[in-house]
């Protein structure tokens, strides 16, 4: 079996590639997946928890970052996707149209 | 029947909001219609009410007033030991202001369906007309101060409004306004006469108030009873407050007669003769009363001598008959004011609507010297108003001959030598005036334009109807209170005296009926002489008139420019207080608060001028903003877990 450990190191790798992609890539898509790699970092360490812990509240918590997680990748790219239409661009460093 | 009087607001209640909400999509017959109806209603059930109480007998067992009923609606506020009623006080003397009102009220409202044939705004001049009336039954009808007051206000809102009804006109709209705050001055007054009476006293209801009025300090009564007699003099166009009333005739013409002589002008003698208890209670106020009534009645009838206008020689005239309303009240003679109040609205009515009959066929010509021989042309109007300027200059067997000299007997009974013989003098300038209207407008040659002469015709029986019942009202309504001397009884004295009867002027029994047949030969002398002189000046002399102006030029411009009160009311009132509202204007507002407000606006555009540099667009960086506060959170929390802090 493998220990708990291990899963949660792998969680703090995606979590870390995640935030790292957030804040280095230039592609609002790429960031977006990301954004989804630090959520489902974030649910593989609740569902170890929640194993080890024979408590299965965790695993609802999961459910529902899943269904949130859904619910803002269908806004947000919907946002990303007509952005390009109207720009042809998906570079976040363009997207400065509200700065002073 | 008497507790069904709240169907006579009901009445004009329901005309206002149909023609209110409605009026605009109606045919211009139905809003007439309706108006008429409303107060012709209010009329009917006034009258079945009068002849209900009739029936009853004066006075009850227990020595009441059997014809005394408080009709209770709602109770209207209260508050810890404030309480008020919205409830109706039936009795003899709000059951004659509402016939009056009523009947005069539905005269007009026909009269007015023809006269504002052309105008624009037909449904609004009714919805006023109407909400005036309901609000003067209110007046009249209110069981205590704060209901009165209601009325007070509102009757004072709808005379302002339809002054202004030719708002497009700047005379007529600054009429308006001359009339509301001048009348606010009054008003002012009878708000804290109101505060004062609820504060000795401790209740506003009249039948707590009136008959407790003898219990309280003689310096507390003045008080209140100059405030009040100060809210009177408003409403009533008494000196100092008159000025309103002779630019309020830039009203239409029936408003004139309505509401600027018949009715709400006589509010104030109305509310004296409800608290007369306050007014003997305080030793000087009555003598107050009695002195400015004469006053007035005095020198408005000289302002009415030289004035050319048509309207505003009937306005001075009704500013003086009033005056004589309030020596009546100041001498303890209330029936006889009050019959005067009657007979008056009788004829200065029907003079108003003879005046309005003379504008709609001279295309709105109101100078008297311009018009002249219209007998033959005007025939009806000329009876009519024959008929009103005998009865307004006191000709024997007429109404106003009955009233007037009631008046001027009770203050000779009462004491007051000087207001009687300066009534006296009135009275002669009274016919001389009068009659002058009558001959420079009536008699003689034409002087019309001749276009304005072509089209010159006798008005629509519509008009006529309401001037010839007015007519006949203003000989019969004499009638009512026959002098004493010759035995035959005074009604109206009869039927308003439980009202009175705690009055201290109750007259002796005794009456001495020499002394009265005296001063009614003497009153009738003054009379004979004014009207000698209006007879010898513009009759038989035409053109005297125009060289004794020449050789007291002075003396004529004085009087003509009505003393020139309002330029000194101009110069003494209004410019100040121009000037101190200017300065809060600017120093007050502009320099104090508008710009404190305003730095405080620049100080936070200042900060948000700094702070927006932070926004650099750049999505990435404020990604690191929030990973590193996230960061901090954590870090906190972390360090507080770990050494316990």
């Amino acid at each position: 079996m493998v220990p708990p450990s291990f899963y949660l190191i792998l969680s703090a790798i995606l979590f870390t590639l995640g935030a790292a992609g957030v804040l280095f890539r230039r592609n609002a898509l790429v960031m977006f997946m990301s954004v989804e790699m630090m959520l489902n970092a974030v649910n593989l360490t609740l569902i170890t928890y929640s194993r080890l812990l024979a408590n299965v509240e965790g695993q609802v918590f999961v459910l529902l970052v899943m269904a949130v997680a859904a619910a803002e990748v269908a806004v947000g790219l919907a946002i990303v996707v007509a952005y390009y239409r109207h720009k042809e661009t998906a570079d976040v460093d363009e997207m400065d149209l509200l700065k002073w | 029947m008497l507790e069904t009087v709240w169907l006579i607001l009901l009445f004009p209640l329901a005309g206002v909001l149909i023609n209110a909400f409605l009026g605009r999509w109606l045919n211009r017959r139905l809003v007439a219609a309706i108006a008429c109806l409303a107060v012709g209603a209010s009329f009917v059930v006034a009258l079945l009410v009068f002849f209900a109480m009739l029936g009853l007998p004066a006075e009850t067992e227990a020595g009441g007033n059997g014809r005394e009923r408080i009709i209770p609606i709602f109770t209207w506020i209260v508050a810890g030991s404030f309480k008020v009623e919205a409830s109706l006080l039936l009795d003899q003397l709000s059951i004659l202001m509402v016939l009056v009102v009523t009947g005069v009220s539905t005269l007009l409202h026909i009269y007015s369906a023809a006269y504002m044939k052309g105008e624009e705004y037909y449904n609004r001049y009714f919805t006023w007309l109407n909400l005036f009336v309901l609000m003067m039954l209110i007046l009249v009808l209110g069981d205590n101060f704060l209901v009165m007051y209601v009325g007070w206000e509102g009757v004072g809102l709808c005379s302002y409004l339809l002054i202004g009804y030719w708002f497009e006109k700047k005379s007529a709209a600054d009429a308006g306004k001359k009339a509301f705050i001048v009348n606010r001055v009054g008003d002012f007054g009878f708000a804290l006469g109101i505060m004062l009476i609820f504060a000795t006293f401790g209740s506003l209801a009249f039948q707590d108030v009136l008959p407790a009025a003898g219990t309280i300090l003689p310096g507390t009564a003045t008080a209140i009873a100059l405030l009040l007699f100060l809210g009177a003099a408003g409403k009533s166009a008494q000196i100092p407050l008159y000025v309103w009333l002779p630019d309020a005739m830039e009203g239409p013409t029936p408003v004139s007669a309505l509401i600027h002589a018949a009715t709400m002008v006589t509010a104030g003698v109305y509310m004296v003769a409800r608290c007369f208890t306050l007014f003997e209670a305080s030793p000087s106020a009555l003598n107050w009363v009695i002195w400015i009534g004469v006053l007035t009645a005095f020198f408005a009838a000289t302002m009415a001598l030289v004035q050319k206008d048509f309207k505003r020689i009937l306005a001075y005239s009704t500013i003086s008959q009033l005056g004589y309303m309030f020596v009546g009240m100041g001498a303890g003679a209330y029936a006889a004011g009050m019959f005067h109040l009657t007979t008056h609205a009788f004829f200065k009515a029907l003079l108003f609507l003879c005046a309005g009959s003379v504008m709609h066929a001279l295309s709105g010509e109101l100078d008297i010297f311009k018009m002249g021989g219209l007998r033959r042309k005007m025939p009806w109007t000329f009876a009519t108003l024959l008929v009103g300027v005998l009865a307004l200059s006191g000709v024997p067997f007429l109404a106003g001959f009955f009233s007037k000299d009631e008046i001027l007997l009770g203050a000779y009974e009462g004491g007051a030598l000087v207001p009687w013989i300066l009534g006296t003098i009135t009275a002669a300038l009274t016919a001389f005036y009068a009659f002058r209207l009558l001959f420079v407008a009536f008699y003689g040659q034409p002087r019309l334009d001749k276009k304005i002469e072509k089209h010159v015709h006798e008005s629509s029986p519509v008009m006529l109807v309401p001037m010839a019942i007015l007519a006949i009202l203003a000989v019969l309504g004499g009638y009512i209170g026959l002098p004493r001397f010759l035995g035959l009884g005074n009604a109206i004295d009869e039927f308003l005296h439980p009202i009175f009867a705690a009055s201290v002027h109750v007259p002796a029994a005794a009456e001495n009926a020499t002394m009265e047949i005296v001063l009614l030969a003497i009153s009738l002398l003054a009379v004979a002489i004014g009207f000698v002189a209006a007879y010898w000046i513009y009759i038989r002399n035409w053109g005297l008139g125009a060289r004794m102006t020449k050789s007291a030029q002075w003396l004529y411009d004085i009087v003509y420019n009505k003393y020139y009160v309002d330029e000194a009311y101009t110069e003494v009132i209004v410019k100040p207080l121009r000037m101190l509202g200017d300065f809060i204007a600017v120093a007050v507002e502009e320099r104090s608060i508008d710009r404190a407000v305003n730095g405080f606006a620049q100080l936070f555009g200042l900060a948000g001028e700094g702070l927006r540099r932070l926004q650099s667009g750049l999505v990435r960086n404020y990604a690191l903003a929030m990973f590193i506060g996230i960061v901090a959170v954590m870090v906190y929390f972390l360090v507080r877990s770990v050494w316990g802090l």
